[in-house]
């Protein structure tokens, strides 16, 4: 039991000052500041200059469209890859199994600049290797940076790439917590492999792949090293334009900062929605 | 009917084969990484198909060091990412520690505020804070500016107040009855005991600052105080630029993060299995 103790102030309050200051006040600041036109000089309250054209604005909605098609394609495929990954993992007879970790770990630990400048790279269209591959294969290229369907695919392989193994990390750490002997029975029942997996991980799982899917749909919302680099700016035209590189332009290159709020908080408001969402879906079935 | 052994082999061989090609895959593009930071640039652009390495990784370094400073940014990452790390360490201790073992009016709130806005996009902090740390303090392209400003990451926190939770009573409370110092019941006693859960915290927090690359770009765009992915960055948008000597930075970021990944995989998988990073 915590004992009563004015020596906890002391404790707590170098970190709780670096945590209002960088994170609490900002949070506020930030809802203020999407109330402020912030392109003149002094900033002044104004409905208008930021949500009212927040709801009009194309840029807006191209984005918005951007980042949930990138969301609903990428994070159920890389969900899935990620749990066949950690149950082929966790078999008993996987031989190399060091190797086989390194394989889909260690993206999780390359930064952002150094895969997005491999993939950039990779899908380029006249000396690529992917492109190279194609053609070896007999197949025309595909002018990957050039067309913005082409374009979204790259993000996704990519985001996919760098995150599977991260999940498969936490997928695999919950197949490990499941008892032995739950599948010891179902064997003696003569239920198959299959079967034990749909019917008994699944399910035991099923907590664990939630927390993996609001982790990577919020991760995914906040898209942005990817489109910046590889897809050079969210291009071609804004093709894979997500709502953190419009914020970002509207941001830091306009330097409308009331206007990037908006965005942020609208972004803020789709996560604390998956949020609840994830509650509503996990909760207990009574 | 088919015997044990042989379903059992042939269940063994569909594994292997089905996770061989997979994993092919996924070693490819930091395979690729390898091999194009030793090819020199016209064996880039060249149309044969090659999978193998070359032997031009330094010449490729020395295009790099042309391109940008490489060298000073990678020093200013470490710099940043080794004192992030003890600073972060040190600060989400000692809150961890008040959090876990003392009452005190306003405790439930600061444990309500970090749990209830943890899943907040950072996206929502960084206008203000680059309004503040910029503009009013002005002190972009500084030190303190890289360092400071991130130390708000409150995973720590969370993952030190479970560990000391978790350590028995009796033994802080002898050392009270003793009359041993609060701080130093906490520097010599529940420190020590908490290393492993440091460990962990040290590994997830020096690379989160590694990569860091959007705080950097932002705040440190200076040439000279620039981190090394925000100086490899800027590169990668550029035409006349050696693509070669890009993959050698992108290599020379990769690369020490990758043998502290293997060295150390333990501490890595517990910490991203325990509360998970991002």
């Amino acid at each position: 039991m915590p004992i009563r103790n004015r020596n906890a102030y002391a404790f707590l309050a170098p970190y709780l000052l670096v945590f209002a200051a960088f994170w609490v006040w900002p949070i506020i600041n930030s809802f203020l500041i999407s109330f402020q036109n912030t392109r003149i000089n002094p900033w002044k309250f104004s409905l208008q200059a930021n949500w009212g054209r927040l709801f009009g604005d194309p840029a807006f909605y191209n984005a918005v469209y951007n980042t949930l098609i990138i969301l609903v394609i990428q994070v159920p495929v890389m969900i899935t890859l990620a749990t066949v990954m950690a149950v082929l993992l966790n078999s008993p007879l996987l031989k190399a199994r060091a190797l086989f970790r390194f394989a889909f770990f260690a993206p999780v630990v390359v930064g952002e600049v150094a895969y997005a400048a491999v993939f950039r790279l990779m899908f380029n269209l006249d000396f690529g290797i992917i492109n190279k591959l194609i053609g070896a294969a007999g197949l025309a290229p595909v002018s990957w940076f050039d067309n913005a369907n082409a374009a979204m695919v790259v993000i996704i392989i990519a985001v996919t790439w760098r995150w599977a193994g991260y999940n498969a990390i936490i997928i695999l750490a919950g197949l490990q917590s499941i008892p032995e002997d739950v599948y010891e029975a179902a064997t003696l029942d003569r239920v198959n492999k299959l079967q034990q997996f749909f019917h008994i991980t699944l399910p035991l799982l099923k907590p664990i792949i939630l927390f993996c899917v609001v982790l990577s749909v919020i991760g995914t919302m906040q898209l942005f090293a990817e489109p910046f680099l590889i897809t050079n700016r969210g291009g071609p035209g804004g093709g894979t334009e997500t709502l953190g590189l419009l914020l970002y332009r509207q941001g830091f290159t306009s330097l409308n900062f009331g206007y990037a709020s908006a965005i942020a908080y609208t972004m803020a408001a789709l996560a604390v929605a998956i949020s609840l969402l994830n509650l509503w879906v996990g909760r207990d079935p009574k | 009917m088919r015997s044990k052994s042989q379903s059992l082999l042939i269940r063994k061989i569909a594994l292997h084969a089905l996770l061989l090609p997979l994993a092919i895959i996924w070693l490819f593009p930091l395979w690729m990484m390898f091999v194009f930071s030793t090819m020199p640039d016209y064996g880039i652009f060249s149309p044969q198909i090659v999978l193998w390495p070359s032997t031009n990784f330094v010449a490729n370094f020395q295009n790099l060091q042309a391109d940008t400073n490489f060298i000073g940014a990678m020093v200013i990452s470490i710099v940043v990412a080794t004192v992030y790390t003890v600073l972060s360490v040190l600060l989400t201790s000692m809150a961890g520690w008040a959090l876990a073992r003392y009452r005190f009016v306003g405790r439930s709130l600061v444990i309500a505020i970090i749990l209830g806005t943890i899943t907040l996009p950072y996206f929502v902090v960084v206008i203000p804070q680059f309004i503040m740390v910029a503009r009013e303090f002005k002190l972009a392209n500084t030190w303190g500016a890289l360092i400071v400003p991130p130390l708000f990451n409150s995973l720590g926190v969370l993952f030190m107040r479970q560990s000391f939770s978790m350590m028995p009573n009796d033994l802080f409370d002898a050392a009270r009855v003793e009359g041993v110092k609060e701080w130093q019941i906490f520097l010599r006693i529940a420190l020590p005991l908490a290393r492993p859960t440091m460990a962990a915290l040290a590994i997830i927090l020096f690379l989160a600052s590694w990569n860091n690359y959007l705080w950097p770009l932002l705040i440190n765009s200076k040439p000279g105080m620039m981190t090394a992915p925000v100086a490899l960055g800027v590169l990668i948008g550029l035409t006349k630029v050696s693509w070669g000597g890009i993959m050698a930075g992108a290599v020379l970021l990769t690369a020490p993060i990758l043998v502290i990944f293997v060295a150390l995989q333990r501490h890595f998988i517990a910490g991203i299995a325990a509360g998970a990073i991002k």
